[in-house]
């Protein structure tokens, strides 16, 4: 099939940017979106034209790399999918498509489609982790976790990072993600006990990198390649009522 | 680039007024208060139904608390001021974390009313401003500062009624009481996410929940503009 691609290209980060558009030719419905880019660079390439830069690593829908906003909807609207894993079969022959970078003030544009997704890092660094004390490797049921708490954890915890609850927000708000992040740790005995400390620290990193306020519009969650639901963001504002009133230093 | 961590925590207050979290837990509760207070309102007013009588009494009622009622009103009122500026100010910086926008826009499933709350929020307080200096403080009507009953107590009653046979207000206040209610079919619903009460299987229940308190208190509310309008609700005497 052939489509024809409105194309987010910008220099780097001090480039106003600007819409181009591109025509992709001979395109088979099981390539992914990103193998139908290279096709469209390798052209690119063939007429002496700068290809279109974007972020992608393992092309298997795990690191959260790949971003990409497509037709308006981060990761291109399939649920449960990341961009990597979305098929050309979900378009049809004839189709324009527009392909914009994740927008945010958090998340400058470095150039074209990649953008500068470390303000997560710093969340992460502000409090998404456990303090342990190294040494010999604990026994692993060592500390018994019920089931339910276990499940309910890994499902926070598949949260990959890339970022496309912050693209999908009309508030540009990391909510989902960072609220993923906090409840997956105090779901468990390891993590409870830091959990006051972990909450505010999070939630104060993330308001300092930019990010908006959530106003449950629920948008994240349709987006989500990992299928987290908005329930973790109330776990989240309940871990930060129960945070508020103590002292953490 | 920022750095990482604060110099310092926040204290209470600071939490509570600036961090995002904080700021959305001062919008739901002072939103709880506001609609039950819209609740209460709406139940009050019903009362027109049971005749003149009934309504002065209770009008009578609620001027004789004198100093509480002071107190109550005073509390609402910052709990309504601080609702509007807070609700502002996350607008204003939401706005602000996407400076730059989509050039093709697309939304999933986050509902209207969810996306309009700033607006029919405005709306709704433009509204207040003046269903207050209409039927509380009443200037824009004077005569009504006139109207007494057999008793010689404010006819509230009357005062009600001769608003409402004015086409023009009556539709204002439907529209007014509409904005209010639509508000609330995400508010009411809101308000329980962000104080974390909130679960994939309580999460349609709620929608439906906030739909349907909503519907009736707009229906409530409306019945009486429309009572007047269809002669149900008569001045004393009947005439007009
Ligand atoms: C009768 C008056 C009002 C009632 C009953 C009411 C009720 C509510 C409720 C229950 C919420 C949900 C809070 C949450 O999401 O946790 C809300 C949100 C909101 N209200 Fe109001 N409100 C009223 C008036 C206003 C006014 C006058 C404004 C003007 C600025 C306003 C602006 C907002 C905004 C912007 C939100 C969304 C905030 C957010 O979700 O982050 N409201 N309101
Ligand atoms: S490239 Fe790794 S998730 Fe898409």
């Amino acid at each position: 099939m052939n489509l024809t691609l409105h194309v987010w290209r910008q220099k780097n980060a001090q480039d106003k940017g600007r819409m181009e558009t591109y025509q992709a030719h001979d395109i088979t419905p099981d390539m992914s979106f990103l193998e139908m880019l290279d096709v469209v660079n390798e052209e690119l390439v063939a007429k002496g034209i700068e290809p279109i830069h974007f972020d992608h690593d393992c092309r298997e829908g795990i690191c959260g790399a790949c971003s990409l906003v497509i037709n308006g909807i981060p990761h291109g609207g399939k649920r449960g999918c990341t961009t990597c894993e979305l098929r050309m079969r979900n378009f049809k022959d004839g189709d324009e498509i527009y392909v914009e970078p994740f927008r945010a003030r958090a998340f400058p544009v470095v150039k074209d489609l990649m953008v500068n997704r470390s303000a997560f890092d710093r969340i992460l660094q502000a409090g998404g982790f456990v303090s342990v004390n190294t040494g010999a490797v604990p026994d692993g049921n060592a500390v018994p976790i019920p089931k339910t708490d276990a499940d309910r954890a890994m499902d926070a915890a598949a949260c990959i990072g890339c970022g496309a609850c912050v693209a999908a927000c009309k508030n540009a708000s990391a909510m989902l993600f960072v609220a993923a992040k906090v409840t997956h740790l105090a779901w468990l005995p390891q993590g409870k006990v830091e959990r006051e400390r972990r909450v505010k620290k999070m939630v104060a990193q993330m308001d300092k990198e930019g990010f908006g306020n959530c106003t449950n519009y629920y948008e994240c969650e349709a987006v989500c390649p990992k299928n987290i639901r908005v329930e973790v963001i109330a776990r989240m504002n309940r871990e930060y009522l129960r945070a508020l009133p103590k002292k953490i230093e | 680039m920022s750095t990482i961590g604060l110099e310092k925590p926040r204290s209470l207050p600071a939490e509570i007024s600036y961090a995002s979290v904080g700021k959305k837990v001062l919008m739901a509760v002072t939103g709880l208060v506001a609609f039950a207070y819209v609740l209460g309102h709406m139940l009050g007013n019903l009362q027109i139904f049971a005749g003149r009588e009934r309504l002065n009494d209770y009008a009578e009622f609620l001027h004789s608390l004198g100093w509480l009622l002071w107190v109550i009103r005073v509390f609402l009122f910052a709990f309504f001021v601080i609702h509007v500026w807070k609700g502002i100010q996350l607008k204003l910086e939401n706005w602000a974390s996407r400076p730059q926008r989509y050039v093709k826009n697309n939304t999933v499933q986050a509902s209207l009313s969810s996306r309009t709350m700033i607006w029919t929020g405005l709306a709704v307080l433009s509204f207040v401003v003046y269903h207050i200096l209409h039927f509380t403080v009443r200037i824009t009507n004077p005569q009504y500062q006139k109207m007494v009953d057999d008793l010689g107590r404010p006819d509230v009653y009357s005062m009600v009624i001769t608003g409402y046979q004015n086409n023009l207000i009556a539709v204002v206040y439907i529209i007014a009481v509409g904005l209010v209610c639509y508000h609330l079919t995400h508010g009411i619903a809101s308000m329980f996410q962000t104080v974390g009460l909130n679960n994939p299987r309580f999460q349609p229940v709620l929608d439906k929940i906030a739909w349907t308190l909503a519907v009736l208190i707009f229906l409530g509310f409306i019945s009486i503009p429309l009572g007047v309008m269809f002669g149900i609700l008569q001045l004393p005497g009947g005439g007009l």
